[in-house]
């Protein structure tokens, strides 16, 4: 117990980056989502095909993968290119960022499908009704589509946090000092593994379970006027 | 009144609507082959026809929520003016114009399309707050009156969810009724409802009538046809069969189609 009152300091530390990694990616996948669910419903051949190839490619690759491909390749990329057109310098992309780009890139697809189903469970006549009245595109899309949208969304958007939260995780192989990097390297020092993961896991069901209760308060309050069965 | 097609023949002065040669096709299906109509203010129009004569779609073209191949749209007098676009057809050559006459083209629609994460109250003022600008305190004010009229105002803070189909349609009605639109496009207002629940809708449309409204009602109701009805026209085929006043139009139509569609609703 001592040991782990010891690290306990550094372990808030990495949650305190979990977070930070979860939340960033999550506004990041959610901006992704919104604009591939667009180009997916959008009556444009070249946006179809954009989006479909982005959700096809990300969905069909494991995370893992992606991350040390963006991570390690999107560097090289970014300083050949930069080398190669003198456009910049040497740049070198931290942790953190590297971390939020992937995992909200990879969320960005599965936000896409969430938003692009929720925008099709939209009765079109709703919509019609509100072009009828005379409302311009953007006031149907902010008065009617969004609202509605919220709701359609937040089960399938609540899915995917979570998933994005444990597949933070994954950015300790990259180096950032999250939870998981923490736990690790505490758990190595003090041979205790077993108590480290074992703390580890206990604030990761805590994180899911504040996530959790903000789901079903969003629920709620986006389900005005739903009949519950 | 029907027109030929062609150029502008008919006095615009008091005439709420004017459709001429309006054509619509769905891919390799002309739905609408050449239709006009003229409808004076204070004229109620039932327009009737079996399904697939194009009736609705007719509908949808005067607020264009479907886009005419060619033909013209005058409201009160305006022409929505169209231009020609790259793909054939045509486009709206300015929205805020669309826009700003379907403010005053009221629809009601089969389903009622009531916005479902609203209350009846909130759908009533959503328009008339947010196209017509109207303060809020004054548009819940109107849209009480309105739904007073409709015998829904003890219902006003309920969602859509919790209404009967009749009750739903009449909040529709209400909120069509808050645009102070000055014509209203009734689309089969009574198709979808119980048989019990039609005749509270049809009432309402009949108070409308009688207080002068200009209404262009596409029904299957012959009743409400022949009785309130200043006009009927009938569509076959994506033409206009047979226009005129219902006593002339149900006695002694000309149109063989039309006495059989007649017999076949008269079962």
């Amino acid at each position: 117990m001592d040991t782990v009152v010891a690290y306990l300091p550094a372990i808030l530390r990495g949650t305190s980056v979990t977070v930070a990694v979860a939340l960033c990616s999550a506004v990041l996948a959610v901006f992704l989502g919104l604009l591939g669910a667009w180009g997916k419903i959008a009556p444009s051949r070249t946006a179809n095909a954009v989006t479909g190839a982005y959700t096809t490619l990300i969905r069909g690759v494991p995370d893992l993968v992606l991350m040390l491909l963006l991570f390690y390749g999107g560097q090289q990329l970014l300083n050949d290119i930069g080398a190669a057109t003198g456009w910049w310098g040497y740049i070198e992309i931290s942790h953190f960022t590297a971390g939020v780009f992937t995992i909200g890139f990879i969320y960005g697809a599965y936000m896409t499908e969430t938003f692009r189903g929720a925008y099709l469970a939209i009765p079109r006549g709703q919509i019609e009704a509100g072009t009828a009245c005379g409302m311009s595109g953007s006031l149907v899309f902010r008065r009617i589509v969004w609202p509605q949208l919220v709701r359609y969304a937040l089960p399938g958007f609540g899915n995917n946090w979570l998933v994005l939260l444990k597949t933070t995780a994954l950015v300790s192989v990259l180096g950032l000092h999250e939870l998981v990097w923490e736990s690790f390297t505490a758990g190595r020092s003090t041979r205790q593994l077993f108590t480290f993961f074992f703390v580890t896991m206990a604030i990761y069901l805590v994180l899911t379970a504040i996530s959790d209760t903000g789901l079903r308060w969003l629920e709620r309050k986006y389900s005005a006027g739903v009949r519950r069965a | 009144m029907i027109e030929e097609g062609g150029g502008p023949a008919f006095e615009r002065g008091g005439t709420a609507l004017a459709v001429e040669d309006v054509h619509k096709s769905f891919g390799p299906v002309e739905v609408l082959k050449g239709v006009s109509l003229s409808a004076n203010d204070h004229d109620v129009v039932s327009i009737l026809g079996s399904s697939g004569s194009g009736k609705s779609t007719l509908l949808r073209c005067i607020n264009l929520l479907e886009t005419p191949d060619s033909g013209r749209v005058y409201v009160k007098g305006e022409l929505i003016r169209m231009r020609e676009s790259r793909r054939g057809g045509l486009v709206p050559e300015n929205p805020k114009q669309v826009e700003r006459i379907r403010g005053k083209l009221a629809m009601v629609f089969q389903q009622y399309n009531l916005w479902s994460h609203m209350t009846v109250i909130q759908n009533v003022i959503e328009a008339p707050v947010h196209v017509l600008k109207i303060p809020r305190a004054e548009a819940v004010e109107r849209g009480e009156e309105e739904l007073r009229r409709v015998e829904l105002y003890d219902r006003r803070d309920y969602y859509p969810a919790h209404l009967s189909g009749g009750q739903q349609q009449r909040a529709a009605i209400a909120r069509a009724l808050a645009m102070q639109p000055d014509v209203m496009l009734f689309d089969e207002p009574t198709s979808a409802l119980d048989p019990e629940l039609v005749g509270e809708v049809l009432r309402v449309m009949r108070g409308l009538a009688e207080e002068g409204r200009t209404m262009l009602v596409v029904t299957h109701e012959m009743g409400f046809a022949r009785e309130v009805s200043d006009r009927v026209m009938f569509l076959h085929e994506g033409r206009v069969e047979e226009n005129g006043k219902p006593d002339e139009v149900f006695q002694n139509s000309k149109s063989e189609r039309f006495r059989q569609f007649l017999a076949g609703t008269l079962r």
